[in-house]
């Protein structure tokens, strides 16, 4: 059965999570997500077992995601930005007790309290590791609200799949966004869960937690961390591509920037321009192989975020030097539009000319 | 004929604890040991730890266990109890991690009158951190961080947990104990039992308030550190029954 229905991207990720077979939600309200909340408080208590809590605060939501998780129940918690920050200690204790658990982040400006518009300056945060000690976090973009319900899916399965937490990385833009959706009936692997806390019963008792006191423990725990992590680098590398054997300049860009850059790269390409588009659809892991051949072929790659410049600083990692990679952003919440971009990529382009007469 | 009058009990693992000599941590854990034995709970509880000297309680007690955050069991135990109602769920805190730290998790778990009970150990300092300050902490008392003793100028007042958690709707079960004689140890035990029936009966949160010695950072013997605890803290935290849903 295929549903097609007209919704907003916060509910696009409700429905996916029920669908996920999400069995508790804790969250705390803030803009702009808070249709979520809403959206979750009605559906999920409708369900059998399934629990809905509005917490005191992002802290105690995430810990409560860690006790759910720790129970082997698929969980999510959902915020913006401040929000977050918050919950970035619970985010470190649940990659250090290797929990699967799903995080929503519709992002904002900042820093501080901001602004509540859309804005990608949580990238750093989130794909280098906002909380404390050696770990990392899946983190998915999606671009349209389509994206949004089918990649709910994608970060239940990783979650459980790695043991790990996996955000997904939307923004004030795509949260608020109202766009058809194909309601896809995606079918959702059980995985055995034999480390779950449930109750020692016929079994020896289980311990969920971060804790190795012993150096030697905690030096072996991360380095199995990073054994999975390795795993998830080999296999789960996820990006769109838009280019071709005529591509000569490559916009990287993702999320809501994506869909701007689209318009505009669209426009120019009825210019005659060759150009094409990288959208890396997990920013962790990053998709470096994206670049590798393109680095050697084409003449400029030319970054495009919402924030000061946080993920070109990895674009520059996967060309590696071979091709110049420039950068272009807006933040404190400001949306350019394609127009804005067409002009910013043309000027960048007519600058590499300049300096290779 | 011989026969067994003392044994330990079988949600007790035999590991040796690394407590101090003469901590009140030890008795507490086997208190509770006592409460699952004989509620025939092993099989159902799951036990949150805290940050604190009693962080590795998973080692003494034979249970499945999660480690929480710093003052987070509170919120760890609600999300395992929403998910899991008929398991028996309890967190084991101390001061630092109830009553600086996580004030605002245990307040709301009471206050949402959460299923579930909690091991509140008070021993009026931080002990694992070397002996600082807690909130719980005497005036007058000297710590590492109130060198001086405890100025209610400059520190403010000592924290009366059980009395501001017994203005809570949801809270069914409250009470302070102690655990310095064996009476006492006795009373406790009967106290702790009931929080756990509290929590099999369905009727919401329950608290039991355990009056401990930290001989180690109060800086005395045992014995001294037992009348201390007996004529200072009893007089500022005096132990009661505050709520029985009975
Ligand atoms: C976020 C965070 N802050 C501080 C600490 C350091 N710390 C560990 S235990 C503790 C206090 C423990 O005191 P208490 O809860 O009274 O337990 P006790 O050791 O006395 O049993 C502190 C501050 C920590 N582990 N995490
Ligand atoms: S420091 Fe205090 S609380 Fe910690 S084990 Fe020693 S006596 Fe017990």
């Amino acid at each position: 059965m295929m549903e097609k229905v007209l919704m907003k991207g916060t509910e696009a990720i409700g429905v996916g999570a029920i669908r996920s077979g999400c069995k508790i939600y804790c969250g705390y309200p803030i803009t702009p997500q808070s249709e979520l909340l809403a959206y979750l408080a009605k559906e999920l208590p409708q369900i059998e077992g399934a629990s809905f809590i509005q917490s005191e605060s992002e802290i105690a939501a995430i810990n409560m995601i860690y006790g759910a998780a720790g129970t082997g129940a698929r969980a999510m918690t959902s915020s913006s930005s401040p929000g977050i920050s918050l919950k970035q200690e619970g985010i470190s204790y649940i990659a250090g007790a290797e929990l699967p658990c799903v995080i929503i982040n519709a992002s904002r400006g900042g820093p501080g309290l901001g602004s509540i518009q859309p804005a990608q300056s949580d990238y750093f945060q989130a794909t280098k590791g906002g909380g404390h000690g050696d770990y990392r976090m899946i983190v998915l973009a999606p671009k349209s609200v389509q994206e949004m319900y089918d990649y709910t899916f994608v970060a239940f399965d990783l979650a459980d799949k790695y043991r790990t937490p996996v955000m997904l990385m939307c923004d004030g833009a795509l949260s608020q966004l109202m766009e058809p959706v194909v309601l896809s009936d995606t079918k959702v692997v059980q995985y055995e869960k034999n480390w779950a806390t449930t109750g020692a019963k016929g079994r020896k008792p289980v311990l969920v937690s971060s804790l190795r006191i012993e150096p030697a423990e905690l030096e072996e725990h991360v380095d199995h961390l990073f054994e999975k992590y390795a795993e998830i680098m080999k296999n789960e590398v996820r990006y769109e591509s838009v280019c071709n054997e005529k591509t000569e300049y490559v916009v990287v860009a993702y999320g809501i920037m994506a869909r701007i850059a689209q318009t505009a790269i669209s426009k120019l390409r009825q210019e005659g321009i060759e150009i094409g588009l990288i959208r890396p659809i997990t920013l962790w892991p990053f998709p470096q192989q994206a670049f590798a051949e393109l680095s050697d072929k084409v003449k400029l790659f030319i970054t495009l975020e919402l924030n000061k410049g946080q993920m070109v600083e990895d674009v520059r990692l996967a060309v590696n030097g071979k091709k110049e990679v420039t950068f272009y952003g807006r933040c404190g919440g400001m949306l350019p539009t394609p127009d804005e971009i067409a002009e910013v990529i043309k000027s960048k382009i007519s600058g590499v000319k300049k300096c290779n007469k | 004929m011989q026969q067994v009058i003392f044994k330990r009990p079988e949600s007790f693992t035999d590991a040796f604890t690394h407590y101090c000599p003469g901590c009140g941590h030890g008795i507490i854990h086997r208190l509770v040991a006592n409460a699952i034995d004989d509620l025939q709970l092993r099989e159902k509880v799951i036990g949150v730890g805290p940050v604190g000297c009693s962080a590795m309680i998973y080692d003494y007690l034979d249970v499945d266990f999660q480690q929480a955050a710093h003052g987070r069991a509170p919120a760890v135990a609600t999300g395992i109890k929403r998910v899991l109602p008929d398991n028996i769920v309890f967190t084991y805190q101390g001061d630092g991690d109830l009553a600086a730290i996580g004030t605002s998790e245990i307040i709301h778990a009471a206050a949402r009158g959460e299923n579930i009970t909690v091991i509140f150990v008070n021993n009026a300092i931080f002990g694992m951190t070397g002996g600082q300050m807690a909130p719980t902490t005497l005036i007058g008392q000297k710590t590492q961080t109130s060198p001086y003793g405890r100025d209610t100028t400059k520190q403010g007042y000592p924290l009366r947990v059980s009395e501001l958690l017994n203005t809570l709707e949801g809270v069914s079960y409250l009470a302070r104990v102690s655990v310095h004689d064996a009476k006492n140890v006795l009373i406790a035990k009967k106290a702790i039992k009931r929080a756990f029936e509290t929590q099999i009966a369905k009727k919401g949160f329950s608290l039991v308030e355990v009056l401990s010695i930290c001989p180690t950072n109060w800086g005395m013997k045992p014995k001294a550190a037992i009348e201390w605890l007996e004529k200072e803290m009893v007089s500022y935290y005096p132990l009661q029954v505050f709520k029985d849903w009975r």
